[in-house]
Parts: structure tokens; sequence; C-alpha cells
């Protein structure tokens, strides 16, 4: 399909990339203002205490100290930090500064000074007394009878029920899931819990806000969704949104986190008292336990299917640990069905449940993968039992089951985020060869099952399959400008978030390809809510679908002012014109450069501004699929893991800049296997993080990777521009299955606690 | 205290506490990155004297009398270092923040082996955690630069 196409479906260069890789700087953290003041944050000793008194005498009275911030001089209003569109569907239960804090690093005062030095010697001058409170560390704890309650204020809204600490609850029932449980020919359950891990974006939060000539705040800040950030810093600080510009320059990553607004508050807030700039940049600490991580959850599925493998009933109930707030809580364990429950759309009867539960830990925000993580992880390891229950190939299972194009479910219309769904019927998929590619590559036929050892070592293979979204139907809207200047050059304007995924890039191939011009030719502008449209940001896999069909209907309006004032040149119809190398290029032959059209448009007769502001909000969210297989080997002595072999292939439709699109892939498998094998945030029996470093809290490193082999197989979604869906979420909800399963093939253990390190494998040998 | 930074000379006081990361940005090298001030992630690694480390946990002190070399260093303005244009021929940049300590990590790597081998380049970027890539296409960036690279030398 792509074949058919001259700038999308090439690898094309980075639009950006000889500022990133010549260091030039492009991160807000590179902002150096001359009289910039710095910011620290006094973080919460206690998991749950009330503030009794705060005196920050001492603290303003330090040279170098421009203002000391607590809840006595800061607004009160209620908000979530979620970024997410309006009305969000995350409670408003946080508050600037509150007299309340519950979790260890929470919130309790924030120092602007000088030097980052003196803003940090301050908060050790402010003395705060606290009456402890009992804490909650646990999902069983919160929901224990007379468990203390975590959000006892009287102006939060839309908490579920905050006297038995449930952030937010969602249900959908298709059918009588009971029933057929109960007469399928097989059934089997399985729960698994998933653990609390952070996003690690190599560069921490960052901000930096100051003043503009005319006194407007503004901001430079590292985050995923300028437009929401302007939207909730005018909520939170009391001011109108047009007294504040966001720009998102480069970030160094977001991954999720950087889909909250966790410190652009504090900036705005100074400098707005100060009149000074002012720049907060969380420490690597902070980043892991005070801003947000991936909810926790511990989820069972059951599943029944007849004699011939038939999918009949499919249960998913999810109880998620939100942390000490309800950010994206009811979004997140709503995709965990969502987004998991449609793949085995075989299954007539569907019943999900999720809970969202406060505790007394870090706060859950949203992360790669967004819930459906967390789903994927029983459904797919529920699905290996089912099959060795019926005596049936995995493979072939799933084959039997999952959806096809043309199908539907009744999930997509049940069950939304945090509402109900729309309705759709499956357009694309390659699933099916994603499968075949897989399952040759890895050498499934003659490794399963086989148990092939070598001295300590059996080598197991595993695999599961995935869908994901692309955008959020029917909410999420992204708008994108294009211009045509004299030179033929066109500029792009997009509120669409580049996080570093390339989205610059590909929704500049987009407009090239529609145009008809090399991407040369395309000056990418993002993310400055000033001078870019309206975009709800990145995520929930959406810039490719919803920014970059935006991109397109924009090129398609201006290709057809091109050609009005193409055809008055060239005395033809404009029927008769294409565009092609930059000009505007008759049936007959005869032409025009695109340069030549926008000098008459500018300068020559009828002269108006070649340009057009398309919207695009998707009536339908079209998965992208995955097949992911693995072989592993196990030390059975020692219980040490290694992945011999990592494939996974991916449906993305078409993939606008391949490189690009399996740089998505690669860089989630590697997150997902970090998340499968190693990383997990630990606790100390007072709710404080034990591991907040790199040293500790270990990330995939280069030497830690295994092979792996992405393979992206074609598809073409007609509601996608040029037939795109999404791609950079999905991968990382395969590890964990993925090696779950390969580790049960090798060794007969199932492990329902990851990540999956040799001390819990050699446990499990030693029990088994 | 005298050094120099990408063959620019530097005579000036430093503050004896400060952290040679901290003196590369004050001086305006904002292409040292500071992932996580503690040694651990080697986004802010440079060349010194030819060696990289990671100038967070460098006191600026010791540079004394040491040559220097940042990202900024590594091409003159407008042009690319071959391994620069192979990170972006094959994808190796996403959100490019742990980039410029990779590019250090395998400038250091190709001045003493000119052909790796793909194990070789993981055990040199061992110290440069990235998120975004998974190494795939760093590493195959790094064997590319060095193919071409040996090839301008075969010239």
């Amino acid at each position: 399909m792509t074949d058919q196409f001259n700038v999308v479906g090439q690898s094309e260069r980075r639009v950006d990339g000889y500022a990133l890789v010549t260091g030039k700087p492009v991160y807000a953290g590179d902002l150096d203002l001359p009289g910039m003041l710095h910011v620290a944050v006094l973080g919460s000793p206690h998991p749950h205490a009330r503030i009794v008194d705060i005196d920050t005498s001492e603290a303003e009275e330090l040279d170098g100290v421009a203002i000391v911030l607590t809840h006595q001089n800061t607004p009160a209003t209620r908000y979530t930090t979620a970024g997410q569109g309006f009305p969000e569907p995350s409670p408003y239960d946080t508050r600037m500064f509150d007299t309340k804090v519950r979790f260890v690093g929470d919130r309790v005062a924030a120092v602007a000074a000088e030097t980052i030095d003196i803003a940090r010697e301050a908060l050790s001058l402010i003395k705060v007394s606290y009456e402890p409170l009992h804490p909650v560390l646990s999902i069983d704890e919160a929901l224990a009878d007379r468990a203390p309650i975590i959000h006892d204020e009287d102006d939060a809204s839309g908490i579920w029920d905050a006297e038995h600490n449930i952030a937010g609850a969602v249900e959908a029932n298709v059918g009588d899931v009971d029933g057929a449980l109960q007469t399928a020919y097989a059934s089997v359950e399985f729960t698994g819990e998933t653990q609390y891990a952070q996003h690690a974006p190599i560069e921490p939060h960052v901000s930096v806000a100051y003043l503009d000539d005319n006194g407007r705040l503004v901001l430079y800040t590292s985050t995923q969704v300028p437009f929401h950030v302007r939207r909730i810093m005018a909520q939170v600080l009391g001011i109108p949104v047009r007294q504040i510009r966001v720009i998102k320059p480069r970030i160094g990553g977001g991954f999720g986190v950087k889909q909250e607004v966790l410190i652009e508050d504090l900036v705005g807030l100074v400098t707005l008292r100060t009149g000074r700039p002012s720049r907060l940049e969380l420490t690597r600490a902070e980043e892991f336990y005070a801003s947000r991580t991936r909810h926790p959850m511990r989820v069972t599925v059951r599943l029944g299917a007849g004699a011939d493998g038939m999918l009949q009933a499919i249960d998913m109930q999810a109880l998620e640990n939100t942390g000490a707030y309800g950010a994206h809580n009811l979004t997140v364990v709503s995709n965990t069905g969502s987004k998991t429950l449609p793949l085995y759309n075989k299954a007539p009867n569907v019943r999900f449940s999720g809970r969202g539960i406060y505790t007394n830990l870090p706060v859950g925000g949203a992360y790669r993968g967004y819930g459906a993580t967390q789903g994927y992880f029983p459904l797919e390891v529920a699905m290996d039992m089912l099959a060795e229950q019926l005596g049936m190939d995995a493979v072939e299972l799933r084959r039997k089951n999952h959806i096809r194009v043309g199908e539907t479910s009744p999930i997509f219309e049940e069950l939304g985020e945090g509402r109900k769904g729309v309705p759709q019927t499956l357009g694309s998929s390659s699933l099916d060869q994603c499968i075949n590619i897989g399952a040759e590559r890895i050498g499934w036929a003659d490794k399963r099952g086989k148990r092939h050892r070598e001295g300590p070592w059996v080598h197991g293979v595993g695999m599961s399959i995935h869908m994901q979204g692309s955008g959020i139907p029917a909410i999420d809207m992204a708008a994108a400008t294009i211009k045509l200047n004299d030179d033929g050059s066109i500029n792009l304007l997009i509120g669409a978030t580049d996080l570093g995924t390339g989205s610059d890039t590909v929704l500049g191939q987009i407009a090239a390809e529609v145009l008809g011009v090399g991407l040369s030719e395309v000056i990418v502008l993002s993310s400055d809510t000033d001078v870019t449209p309206f975009d709800t940001g990145a995520y929930a896999s959406s810039t490719t679908y919803v920014s970059g069909n935006a991109v397109r209907r924009a090129a398609e309006a201006v290709k057809n002012q091109i050609f009005d004032v193409a055809s008055a040149m060239l005395k033809t119809d404009p029927e008769s014109l294409h565009l092609e190398d930059g000009r505007a290029i008759a049936d007959d032959g005869r032409s025009v450069t695109l340069s030549e059209v926008a000098l008459r448009s500018l300068y020559g007769a009828d002269q108006f501004q070649i340009g057009a502001t398309a919207s695009f909000v998707g009536d339908v969210s079209p998965p992208p699929f995955l097949a992911s297989f693995a072989e592993v080997r196990i030390d059975v002595e020692t219980g040490k893991l290694e992945i011999v072999n990592y494939v996974a292939a991916a449906d993305c439709g078409t993939a606008i800049n391949p490189r690009l699109a399996e740089g998505q892939v690669e860089g989630a498998i590697a997150n997902g296997i970090g998340y499968a094998l190693m990383e997990e945030m630990r606790f100390d029996k007072y709710g404080r993080m034990r591991n907040p470093d790199f040293g500790r809290y270990k990330i995939p490193a280069s030497t830690d990777m295994p092979p792996l082999e992405v393979i992206l197989v074609d598809s073409y979604e007609e509601t996608g521009p040029m037939g795109a869906k999404s791609i950079a979420e999905i991968g990382i909800n395969a590890p964990i299955p993925t090696l779950a399963n390969a580790i049960y093939d090798a060794i007969g253990v199932r492990l329902t606690h990851p990540p999956f390190t040799s001390e819990k494998i050699w446990r499990a040998l030693q029990n088994s | 205290m005298r050094f120099t930074v990408n063959d620019q000379v530097f005579d000036i006081d430093v503050d004896p506490g400060a952290s040679l990361l901290d003196l590369l940005r004050r001086l305006g090298f904002y292409g040292v990155k500071n992932g996580c001030d503690n040694g651990d992630c080697g986004a802010c690694a440079v060349l010194v004297d030819a060696r990289s480390v990671t100038s967070c946990d460098y006191p600026a002190r010791a540079a004394e009398g040491k040559r220097i070399v940042t990202v900024e260093g590594l091409a003159p303005s407008g042009s690319l270092h071959p391994l620069q244009a192979a990170f972006l021929d094959t994808g190796a940049v996403q959100c490019g923040f742990c980039t410029p300590g990779m590019l250090i990590s395998a400038v250091e790597l190709l001045e003493h082996n000119p052909d790796p081998s793909e194990s070789e380049v993981r055990e040199a970027l061992r110290g440069n955690l990235c998120r975004c890539t998974g190494y795939t296409k760093p590493v195959e960036a790094i064997q590319l630069a060095a193919a071409r690279m040996r090839e301008v030398d075969h010239d």
C-alpha cells in the first residue's frame, strides 16, 4: 500500500534531529534567564498526617530567599493534576498545598531563592508540626473495616466513595458470565498482581516561568499536554487562560508521567508573586516518589470455553492502587478492561469491574499502556492455562478467538474511559500475519513444550497478543494550521506534542505527502499555546491518528486553495491539477511551482494567504495489534533467567516513518522487559520509598537487553492518515505475559507477582 | 583555574564544591545533561583528556589543566560528526536527552576500537541509560558510523 506514497513510508531524519545530536539548548531546563529564582519543594516525612502548624519565619529571613509558599498563602482550589480533557474524569481531590499530607513526599512547602542551594537550606529551616495519622499502605488495608479515611476533606468532588477509600469505580456486563462459566467445558482462573513502577524519563520534570513584556505568564515546561497545563494553571491560580502561554520545547521523555500538572503551578505562582523568572526541576528521587507511577493492580481473570476452544465467557475484576490521589484512576482501570477484552470478541459473555483504591503511597498516573499493561498480564496467562487445559496449542487458541476485520465487540460500546465507549467495527488488522511471523521467527513449533536442557539451563518459549487504541474517540480533538510561504515552503503549526517520539517529523511527512513536497519544505512548529492550534496532547496513542488526521485535512484544504490559484494561472480546471515535486501540474503537462502560486496569492491578483486550519476528533479508535514471542532459559540451580531471543511483530497500519515506528516498539518492549524482570518501587513500613535512584531502581541498560527483533506488518486503516494507526504504547503490555508464559513453559511454574527476579524464580522452583 | 573545553581556553575561578557538570552548564555547554546527579545515568558524560567521565560526580577543580570535550565539540558548527549523522540516519535519537552522553561514549569507543562488535558497543554504552530506544538503534548507529569512518580512512 505504501508504495503509492512519496514521503510517507520513508524513514526520514527527524526534523529536530540536528539540534538534538549537536547538544543545542532545546530543553526547558536549558533556559537560563537573568535573575531567575530556583524553587525547591519540602515533602512530607509522614505517609499520613495533619499539618498542625507551619512556621516559615526563619526560612523567610534567610539571605537570598524570595518567597516561601505553604497552604497558608496559596489558593485552596481543589483540582486534579491529571492532564485530561475538560471536564476531567479524575476526582478533584488535590490542593496546591493541603492541610493534610497523604504520602511520603507529599507537598508541604516550597521555597524560591537566588540559588538552589539556598532554597534547599531554607527548606530545612521550615518548622512543621504534624499530627501523624494511621497510614494505609495497601489495597487490603484501605478496604478493611474502619480503615482510616484518606480523603476526609469536605470540599473534594468526583470521588466515588471517599468513606471507603474508593476513588473510582467502573462496571460493564454483557450476557450471563456466571452462568456461562458454570456450564463451560473448560474454565480457568488467574490473579496477577503488578507492582509500583516509575516511568524514569532521563529528563526529570522541569519548568521555567517568566513574565513577558505585557505581564503575561510564560511557561517553558516538560509536558505532554500544554493546552491542559494552560487550562489547569488558570483554574488553580485563579487567573484567566489568556494570561498564560505554555510552550513545550524538546522534552526528555514522557511515557505518561508528564501528562500531569505537577510543578507548573509552583513556578507560575512564584513568578506571579515575585515578578521574577523561576525554575523548578525535580531531583531524581523526587521524580521517583513524588511525581507519578504506574498504578499497581490486582487483577483476576476467569475464562470459560467450549471443547472446541471457543471462549464462552471472560470475567475480569481489577483492584487498582491509585495511591494518595485519584489522578487517572478511573480511566486507567477502565482501560484495563476496554483495551484488552475486545481482543477476544468471540466470547458472548463478558464482565468487567474496576475499582481505584486510595492508599498512603505515591500517586498513580498515566503510564504507557495505561491500564492495559496490568490487564494483559492475567488475561494472556489465563489464555495459556486454558490452552493447556484444553490440550490445545496456545497460539491456536488465540487464533480461534481473536477479533478480525469486519467484526466488533460489545465492549467497545460498553466500556470507554470512565464512561461508555463508542461502537466500532474493526477496519484493519494484520494480527494473523503478526502471529505467524512471530511464531516462525521464534521457532514455536520446534520449541514449545520441549524444555530443551543444556547443563543447568532449561529453555522455554512463551507468547502473548495485544491490541491498544488510537486516541480517545469522541473526546480527544486535534487541530493543525498550514500556510504557504513565498518560496513554496510550508509552515505546519500543530498543538500536538512531540515527546521524543518523532511526531513533529511524522506529522510533517503527512503534510508533505498531501502537498507533493519533500519533508525539507515543511517547517514544523508545535506545542505553543499562543501560536499553534489546540490539541489535547500526546497521550492515549493519539498523535499519529488524531493529530495526523487534522494535518491531513488542513493539507487537503490548502491543496484546494493552491489548485484555485494555479488553475487561474494556467487557465485550466482545478480538477485537472495534481501536486508533485513542489509544482501544481495540469493534465497537459504545464505546471507552476508552489513558489509561483504563493507569490501570486501574496502579491499578484486576488491576494490572500493560502492557508487553512482543520480539526479532527475520532469516531473510532482503531487498534494497533502486536504478537509477542520470547525464548528464555532458566538456570534451575540459581533461578537466573536469560532471554535468549525476543520477537515482536506489530501492526500500526501504514508506518509513516518506519524507523521511528520500530523505535517505538523497541523502546516499549525494553521498558516492558524492565517492568517484567527488574523494576519495582519498594517501600518500608513507614511508606518511604527504599530505592529512589538508578543505582537501586534498575532500568534496563544496553547490556541488559536481549536480542530483540521488531517486525512491522502493514495493514491499511481507511480512517487513518494514509492508512496509519498508533504504535507507541502497545509494546509495553507484552513482556510480562510473554515472559510469564515462557517461564511456565520452561519450569512449569506460574509466577503471579512481577518483577520475575532470579530470587522469585528460585523460590518457586524450591516450592514446586 | 585553567582548562580547555572543545579547544576553547578558559581561565576562571571555580566554586570549590562545584561539579564539572555545573561548571560546564554555567559556561553555556548545555548539551551536557543532568539526569540523576549521581553518576548513574551517563547523560552528563564528557571526555576529560580523551577519557569519558560522568561530569556530575567529577569535581570541577579536578579539571584543571585538562582538555574537555562535550557534545558541542564533536563537529564544527553546521556539520555533523559521523556518529551524529548515523544516529539520525538510523532513528537512534528519540527524546535526545541521553544522546550527548551516548555520543561521548561512542567517540571514546571508536577511538580505541574502530570496528567494534555489537557486544563491545553494548558494553561501551552500559553507563548511558536510555528509556526511549531500547538501545537497538543506538547500537546500530555506532556500528554504522564505525563502518563509514573506516571507509573514509581507507580512501
